[in-house]
């Protein structure tokens, strides 16, 4: 791979700078107490999942989020979409800060803001037809659209490539990539403008997630929707992605570019991720370097000092143990949160 | 499903759509039915609980066809001395095909399906408002959790704590006289106080099965899609949650069905019951003990109809908890 192929990068590009973007958080927390059982509940401690996370999505764009199991991802996705409450932080949706709002004071903002979850099985209520589960937006919202909810759903359904005609099915009787269609469906029932996609194709069939995968770019195109994209396998990310965000522990360890942090991976958590992908070409599959990150994940409940990664980072010193490194711009939209960041150039393709 | 019926969006082959077809369009609840109706002990148990409830609906067009009455005395039916019906097996004849009460001579067949009306009448209401109030509690503390969950808790361990029969005897003169002040004088305040009396130490269990439920279907990715939606509460309970409980509510029902039937059978048994002369099972079953040496076709004939029913409700039971989950069925 070369320079050439990270300069032409084939997604289009999200509003400029200038532009506001269309979801901004900031220094976004969430924490979960952990409480004694019995009676009396005292709080002895918190679960910080999410523990100061800055980062925007623009309009039309695909940012996805990456991190291994119980990084924090879901929570963040979920907060932003306030189906959890933000312990700290702002949430600002289309300009709006959206963070202390109520339930109700939420409903309207719900039509432009949907989620497509990743268990096709349990996102789906076994005992609603697939006509009331994509028409469900129309039913709680009060929106009546054009032709009445009939034809709305069923054209929906065509529009994700199921047969309108099985409108009175039930979940049970599609598989996981039709049920997965169905979630899509009825989220883009009433064309929002951001998505949330918590891992939407790893419960499904190699040979199925490719098809979902484009249908959501299709989608993306048709209905200029922006995807905070959560995953943790790379290789789809990057298929999907204009801008991927690194998550470890509840923070950002590195925010760019899908192409940059591909090719010039700068924090050594992005590295160590990277080199656990496996190549297609045998040849540099073969000389791929492996970083292994030594011991476990620590438990968010009691993170380490300083740099959460510290305690499996082969270049910490002791000002890591410190001082806790702000996620700084290394290089226009490259931002970085590490002391003793890697050098600009590609690393994981030894030659 | 194989991998062949999925289909790249837009361009929808018809040959993915015939291989959907295949498969009818049942929802889960059509599914339970049709492995209910290969059951037989299943069917022969709802035939019979249908052929019984549907001789004491019409309990008085079938006691006018054979001219009997649950109230009228016949004194040629019993004997003159000590009163004992006269013929075989309880007195049975023509005039009486079930034998007659031992010193009335009144009909035992027509008390027997007019009991059926209030003994069934008194058990299915009490299992309507038990499972409402179940239901309702349950859905809401397993939903709320938190202190809600807790106040419930601690509210559903106090009813428990009462000893049924006892609270139900030593409240009836009280609860009775109340409800007469109310103007439900006679036996309209004695099967209210039965019915309120079964409910109300009926629902906690039905609240805890119910309660243990929502806490997982709450846990269900389809709630949190329907509250990013914008769903509100009520919605949430009752069309995302509550379809998803029928199967624990059902046999929930058809459990405590017949228990109340003998419940009810047991208070009328006891004194607390309906008044005489309107018969139910329980209160037969009472004035039959006492001429079980002499006549023990008159304990015969109650006692066989409440085991009947109490036993098909039972085995309907079972059979409706093995086809709504078929994991715990008979292989
Ligand atoms: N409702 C909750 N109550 C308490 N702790 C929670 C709750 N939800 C998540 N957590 C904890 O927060 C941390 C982050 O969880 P989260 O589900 O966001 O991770 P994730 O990155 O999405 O992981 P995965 O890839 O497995 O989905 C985990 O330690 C998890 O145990
Ligand atoms: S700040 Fe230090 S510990 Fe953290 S990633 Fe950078 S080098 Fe490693
Ligand atoms: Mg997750």
């Amino acid at each position: 791979m070369s320079e050439q192929e990270h300069a032409t990068s084939t997604k289009a590009r999200p509003a400029g700078s200038g532009a506001e973007p269309l979801l901004r958080v900031s220094h976004l927390q969430k924490h979960f107490p952990i409480t004694t059982s019995g009676l009396l509940r005292r709080t002895i401690g918190s679960v910080k999942a999410v523990d100061g996370i800055s980062l925007e999505v623009g309009r039309s764009e695909t940012l996805g989020l990456v991190g291994e199991s119980g990084c924090g991802k879901s929570t963040a996705g979920r907060t932003m979409l306030k189906l959890l409450e933000p312990t700290a932080g702002t949430i600002e949706f289309e300009g709006r800060d959206i963070t202390r709002l109520n339930r109700a004071q939420m409903v309207p903002m719900r039509r432009r803001m949907q989620m497509i979850f990743q268990d096709p099985y349990s996102s789906l209520n076994p005992r609603h037809t697939v006509g009331s589960i994509i028409g469900a937006p129309y039913a709680i919202q009060g929106v009546n659209p054009p032709g009445g909810v009939k034809a709305a759903v069923q054209s929906l359904m065509e529009r994700v490539g199921l047969n309108p005609e099985h409108y009175n099915r039930y979940p049970n009787e599609f598989s996981g990539g039709q049920r997965q269609r169905i979630g899509i469906a009825r989220a883009i029932a009433l064309h929002p403008k951001l998505i949330v996609c918590d891992e939407p194709v790893s419960a499904l069939d190699v040979s199925i997630q490719a098809q979902v995968l484009n249908l959501l770019e299709d989608l993306q195109q048709e209905f200029e929707i922006a995807y905070l994209f959560i995953a943790h396998d790379l290789s789809v990310v990057r298929h999907i992605s204009d801008r991927v965000a690194v998550m470890y522990l509840g923070h950002l360890a590195e925010v760019a570019d899908a192409d940059q942090i591909y090719l010039t991976p700068r924090h050594p958590y992005t590295l160590a991720l990277l080199s656990a992908v496996p190549i297609p070409d045998p040849i540099k599959e073969r000389k791929r370097k492996r970083i292994l990150v030594q011991g476990d994940l620590p438990s968010p409940s009691n993170p380490p000092s300083g740099c959460v990664f510290r305690t499996r980072c082969w270049k910490a010193q002791d000002i890591c143990a410190q001082q806790a490194p702000q996620l700084r711009e290394m290089q226009p939209g490259h931002r970085v949160a590490c002391h003793f960041p890697e050098e600009p150039k590609p690393v994981i393709l030894s030659s | 499903m194989t991998v062949s019926a999925q289909v790249t969006p837009g361009s929808v082959p018809p040959a993915a759509f015939e291989e959907q077809e295949a498969i009818a369009g049942r929802s889960l609840g059509q599914l339970a039915w049709m492995r209910l109706r290969r059951d037989k002990g299943a069917m022969t148990a709802m035939i019979t609980l249908i052929v019984i409830i549907a001789l004491a609906v019409f309990a008085p067009l079938i006691t006018r066809m054979l001219h009997i009455d649950p109230l009228s005395f016949d004194d040629k039916a019993v004997s003159q001395d000590g009163g004992l019906p006269i013929g075989p097996f309880g007195g049975m004849s023509l005039a009486h095909p079930l034998g007659v009460e031992p010193g009335t001579g009144r009909d035992n067949l027509a008390r027997l399906l007019y009991g059926a009306r209030v003994s069934l009448f008194i058990s299915f209401s009490a299992t309507i408002i038990t499972c409402t109030i179940g239901v309702l509690v349950g859905i809401v503390a397993g939903y709320r959790r938190g202190w809600v969950d807790g106040a419930l808790g601690r509210f559903m361990d106090i009813v428990l704590a009462f000893p049924l029969l006892l609270v139900a005897l030593s409240m009836a003169p009280v609860l009775t006289q109340r409800l007469q002040s109310m103007g439900l004088s006679g036996n309209g305040g004695r099967v209210l106080y039965l019915i309120l009396v079964i409910s109300i130490f009926g629902w906690p269990y039905l609240a805890r099965i119910v309660r243990g439920q929502v806490l997982s279907i709450r846990e269900r990715e389809f709630v949190e899609s329907a509250v990013s939606m914008g769903a509100g509460t009520s919605r949430i309970l009752f069309r995302e949650i509550l379809p998803n409980l029928w199967a624990p509510i059902l046999v929930y029902a058809t459990i405590v069905m017949p228990s109340y039937i003998a419940l009810e059978a047991s208070l009328s048994f006891l004194g607390v019951g309906v008044l005489p002369p309107t018969p139910t099972w329980g209160a037969m079953l009472a004035d039959s003990v006492r001429y079980f040496v002499v006549d023990p076709a008159f304990l015969f004939f109650p006692g066989a109809l409440l085991f009947i029913v109490v036993f098909a409700f039972n085995s309907l039971g079972d059979a409706v908890r093995d086809a709504l989950d078929p994991r715990t069925g008979r292989v």
